[in-house]
């Protein structure tokens, strides 16, 4: 090597090295402009809010000394748009009240992570965020605790929490927190004003509406079900045809008519970014965080609400968890009417509690309404659907290596 | 030999391909360099892309001051995550560098004696973790470590990737060792050094470029892994190519872009130095002949 | 004379002896030297691949989770009626696994064995402590499937300490009630393909390298110190550089929406509608494969090459020759030992790619790499994964040695 190419290299290197400590110059300055605006941000905003942040009567909460002071809890979630709504309704105060300092981790569902820590002993997670077929299913391998329902607080007018939750929300290990909806969004700009998708079959008819697909390749769950009613099967058939033979060849079929044309996605953040970067025309998500893109980051795009299919999202802890005492608090405290409401002020989920309903108001910083955003505003529900937790506790493990090869083939 | 090169310059024209053909081939060889290097070269301007894009915007193409910027530098340096994900590359990197570097120096100097038993099966050993595909070795390691308790420790990390970084070691001071002229520190010890002295005095400085060389490979090599970090990592192990791993699968964001450009230049100032260390290595060389 | 050929001899055999324990020293030396590297590999890096290995052959799980109702399936042969003892003993096993906490892998076992088993065993470990003899039809009354034939044998099969049923799984074979071994129902079988994908991807990226990589080699091998040095650093930058910056690298350019779409778009022969699909799918693979590992092509035949003297070929030419003739017959054949390393290294790395695929492979570019991390990782079925390693091992150990055999270890160089 010629030292002459080593100069260049060498020049070449410091350059680059001199535009990047240039930022720390630069950075400086406007970190604090950032700071200012959302400062600026945050007070535009309080005036508006009716529901003032949890100033909740915990009873016994003030003036002692704080229960958690110096532990640690961590709470696993989805990430991104609604890891924010929950670290704004559930981390924040719980810190404030508590003095337990919440630990944010991302992941994608499933309950392979907490069986690989259960069953090696190294429990690095507490409380976990699940959707409610994985929570069944690890509850029913011993991987979740139990959970008490006595420890639920009741709602503001003394309603016990067994009422005031909404059906199915309280399982043996575990609580809903919010109802969510797997829906279809679409970018109103890659389709003619007069030609717009409006049911879940456009969804699968590339013919009239071209354009890509997004469609979540972590679990056949949701998938299916909604290739079976694209297909024709009437809601409350989804999942006894989904049983037989017949009933899964049925919804790969109608998959693989969309096949060539579907991009895949993982993470729930991944949906209306496929969107935004024009990757796909149309894709499946949560609703959300469609929401989150729409309101938030003024995004031209739309909610299909045809077919959308409702599910639970609730808070399990991991057997076994090193700060277990934390987590009950934890659950214990976002459980509660209050949380539940202030979460709705940031993302378009619905919260479990009846007494949490009142309560939901406007979005946080965009000002919008959120009734008619959330899964079970009535004009939105006319053709739900609700998860069968307890029939994917038992076909999810089998689905999913079909569904695994079935990708693989490609 | 060398005279006789440096007084004739010219390419060594075996092949006349005539001049069409000339061009020709340089036009592919052009073509093979703009692959090599192209996706670099696109990421670095990238980086600074005011707009999260991943792509030219007109105000970047147009030299326009508002569509550069450095706000996924910022990003990078107010992100604690990022921040941390640095400092654990480092200690990984330093210790399994330090554990490769030892091992595989002390084998490959028993490996250049003419007497050495076994040589042919402890080569073979020594470069295997070059052969046998990571992902089964991070899955053997996953259960093994985890039985040990090194799992989701910066141990288990430094030791995992200690053996993917000792045959790059090996290789390289064999090399430098099979060179190196052993009458030298034979020499000075018949001039009345001691086995210690002679080493220090003589032979490491010999062979400290070939060695330097190795430890930047085998640091480079622990610099980019992410196999064994998916498998045995916890959420304290987090190094740079895991996060990036996890930015890419999540939500690609062009702070990524800026890491990658970090890289690109820690990988260009590993280059670099080994290239030194080689030309020293060289002019040792020109001096035992 | 007798006392001098004595001396003499003597001192022969003491001066041989003396001889002998300087050689045995420095054996001994030179062994002790690499004796660290050694021990350290064989505990940290052998042990695990031997793990592993292990795994896809063994497999106490059931044994240990439900010990007597194991023992009691011992002596069935597999026909008939499944045996009462094995009924009679599950009650108790259930109620000891449940309270030890450690059902949840037997579940996992079974499950993997037979879809369905899951909710059989939860159902029976929760009324366990309520069932009462006689056993057989109690767990027939909590369900039907207790009761038949195939239940038990897949149960016995699961139970297997040590089994190649997890090679025939990988294999996308299975036993069926009769122990007959058969091809799995095509919606289920996708091993088979993946290897094949696998060593073709693998095959492909490696023929695309040597094409590519071969005639750059040549060119830096045959033109001026300064621009063999430059094309070097454009050479050696990539082979630097982290392979998950470079995947990076093509998302970006590859992507619909991404840097190579957009040159398309803005010449004169793609519309906006025709962007390409270059990611996410094999065409993805394949490049971003071929990118990473072309230095390894390109490092081995260079220096080959430059060692190839000039002239061997001037010699040839000056016989008579022609310019293709001398490179087919002289120089060609010279540069094989460098081919022949770089087609083993990028074979062998392409073969057990995971990273790459598993970000820019979509689905159709997916490799057995990344089934082995599904399987580690997501549906735990950690006897699969072991025995997917252990084939894909097998493959990349049988194209080692047939290389060495064919080109030799020592004449092979890398970097």
């Amino acid at each position: 090597m010629s030292k002459t190419i080593l100069y260049v290299l060498l020049a070449a290197v410091a350059l680059i090295a001199a535009i990047v400590a240039g930022l720390y110059v630069f950075g400086q300055n406007s970190e604090e402009l950032a700071n200012d605006m959302s400062r600026d941000m945050q007070t535009r905003a309080m005036p508006e809010l009716p529901v003032s942040t949890p100033a909740a009567p915990i009873p016994g909460a003030a003036g002692q000394a704080k229960q958690f002071a110096g532990r640690e809890v961590t709470v696993v979630s989805w990430g991104s748009a609604y890891t924010r709504s929950q670290i704004e309704a559930y981390h924040k105060p719980f810190a404030a009240q508590t003095g337990a300092k919440v630990a944010s981790i991302d992941y994608n569902g499933g309950i392979a992570q907490i069986k690989t820590q259960v069953d090696s002993n190294t429990q690095f997670w507490d409380v976990v965020d699940m959707e409610v077929a994985d929570a069944v299913r690890a509850c029913d391998e011993g991987l979740l605790e139990k959970i008490d329902p006595a420890m639920l607080p009741p709602a503001y007018d003394g309603t016990p929490a067994m009422q005031d939750f909404i059906p199915n929300a309280i399982q043996p290990c575990s609580v809903t927190t919010i109802i969510f909806s797997h829906v279809v969004a679409f970018d109103t700009t890659k389709f003619p004003a007069d030609k717009q998708p409006s049911t879940l079959a456009d969804f699968f008819d590339t013919a009239k509406f071209p354009g890509k697909r997004g469609l979540r390749k972590t679990s056949p769950k949701i998938n299916l079900e909604m290739a079976l009613r694209a297909a024709g099967v009437a809601g409350p058939d989804v999942y006894a045809t989904l049983a037989t033979p017949e009933g899964q060849a049925k919804a790969f079929a109608q998959l693989d008519k969309i096949r060539k044309d579907v991009l895949w996605w993982e993470t729930g953040a991944q949906p209306p970014q496929l969107l935004a970067d024009g990757e796909v025309a149309m894709t499946t998500g949560y609703n959300g965080r469609f929401f989150d893109a729409q309101i938030v980051e003024k995004k031209p795009f739309k909610i299909i609400w045809d077919g959308q299919i409702q599910e639970h999202d609730v808070l399990g802890i991991v057997k076994g968890a090193k700060n277990k005492d934390v987590a009950l608090e934890f659950i214990r405290f976002a459980t509660g009417t209050v949380p539940l409401a202030e979460q709705a002020r940031f993302i378009a989920y619905g919260p479990a509690r009846r007494s949490s309903l009142p309560l939901v108001s406007i979005h946080a910083t965009a000002g919008v309404d959120m009734k008619p955003h959330m899964p079970n505003a009535p004009e939105n529900e006319t053709n739900a659907m609700q998860v069968d937790a307890a029939w994917w506790a038992e076909y999810q493990e089998e689905l999913n290596l079909r569904w695994a090869a079935w990708l693989a083939r490609g | 030999m060398s005279i006789a090169e440096a007084t004739k310059p010219r390419p060594r024209k075996a092949f006349d391909l005539g001049s069409a053909g000339t061009i020709a081939f340089r036009a592919y060889c052009l073509l093979v360099l703009a692959f090599l290097i192209a996706p670099l070269l696109v990421i670095v301007p990238l980086s600074f892309n005011a707009e999260p894009y991943f792509t030219f915007t007109q105000s970047m193409l147009q030299l326009d001051p508002t569509g550069w910027s450095y706000r996924w530098y910022e990003e990078l340096r107010n992100n604690p995550q990022w921040l941390e994900s640095v400092k654990n590359s480092f200690i990984v990197a330093v210790f399994s560098t330090l554990i490769a570097t030892v091992l595989g120096t002390f084998a490959a100097i028993g490996l250049t004696r003419p007497n050495m038993p076994y040589r042919g099966l402890i080569m073979a050993l020594a470069l295997s973790p070059m052969i046998v595909p990571v992902i089964i070795v991070a899955a053997g390691m996953s259960f093994v470590y985890g039985g040990w308790g090194l799992k989701q420790t910066h141990l288990g990390l430094i030791l995992a990737h200690a053996t993917l970084g000792i045959p790059f070691v090996v290789v390289t001071m064999t090399a430098t060792l099979s060179t190196f002229d052993r009458r030298l520190s034979q020499a000075a010890q018949g001039l009345g050094a001691t086995p210690i002295q002679s080493f220090f005095e003589v032979t490491f400085p010999l062979i400290m470029p070939g060695l330097a060389a190795g430890a930047l490979f085998a640091f480079a090599t622990s610099f980019d892994e992410l196999v064994t970090v998916l498998f045995l990592g916890g959420p304290d192990q987090v190094t740079i190519p895991r996060q990036m791993w996890s930015g890419i699968r999540e939500q690609i964001s062009p702070a990524i872009l800026a890491a990658a450009t970090l890289l690109i230049c820690v990988a260009a100032t590993l280059l670099i130095l080994v290239q030194l260390a080689q030309n020293q290595q060289k002019s040792y060389g020109g001096m035992k002949s | 004379m007798d006392m001098t050929v004595t001396a003499s001899q003597a001192l022969r055999a003491d001066l041989s002896a003396a001889i002998e324990r300087t050689n045995k020293r420095a054996r001994s030396s030179a062994f002790w030297m690499a004796m660290p590297l050694v021990a350290f590999l064989t505990v940290f890096f052998v042990l695990p691949i031997g793990d592993i290995l292990w795994r896809s052959v063994y497999n106490p799980t059931l044994s240990e989770v439900l010990p007597h109702t194991t023992n009691a399936l011992v002596s069935w042969n597999g026909r008939g009626n499944p045996p009462i003892r094995a009924y009679n003993a599950l009650p108790q096993d259930l109620i000891n696994a449940q309270s030890k906490d450690i059902l949840g892998k037997a579940v996992t076992r079974l499950n993997i064995e037979m879809p369905g088993f899951r909710s059989m065993l939860i159902k029976a470990a929760r009324s366990a402590d309520q069932l009462s003899a006689p056993y057989a039809p109690a767990f027939g009354a909590l369900d039907s499937r207790w009761g038949s034939r195939e239940t038990w044998v897949k149960f016995k099969n699961a139970a297997e300490v040590y089994t190649l049923g997890f090679y025939l799984a990988a294999l996308d074979l299975e036993r069926n009630v009769d122990g007959q071994i058969i091809q799995k129902p095509q919606e289920d079988s996708i091993y088979v393909t993946l290897f094949l994908r696998t060593f073709v991807i693998a095959g492909l990226v490696t023929v695309l390298c040597l094409f590519i990589g071969y005639p750059l080699a040549f060119m830096m091998a045959n033109t001026t110190p300064f621009w063999r040095n430059s094309m070097m650093v454009l050479v050696l930058l990539p082979f630097w550089t982290s392979v998950i910056v470079r995947t990076t690298a093509w998302i970006v350019l590859l992507q619909r929406e991404g840097v190579v779409n957009d040159l398309a778009v803005a010449s004169p022969f793609f519309a906006e509608t025709e962007r390409m699909d270059l990611i996410h799918n094999m065409t993805g693979t394949l490049i971003a494969m071929t990118h990473i590992l072309l230095p390894f092509m390109i490092l081995p035949i260079y220096s080959v090459m430059i060692a190839i003297p000039p002239h061997y070929v001037r010699a040839a030419r000056s016989l008579g020759a022609s310019a293709p003739g001398a490179f087919w017959q002289v120089y060609l054949p010279l540069s094989m030992p460098g081919v022949g390393a770089g087609v083993l290294l990028v074979f062998i790395l392409a073969a057990g790619f995971y990273i790459t695929p598993a970000l820019v492979g979509g689905d159709s570019g997916q490799m057995i790499g990344n089934f082995i991390s599904f399987h580690m990782n997501e549906t735990l079925n950690w006897g699969l994964a072991a025995a997917l390693s252990g084939l894909l091992l097998a493959g990349v150990l049988i194209m080692y040695f047939i290389f060495i055999r064919t080109i030799g270890l020592d004449r092979m160089r890398v970097a």
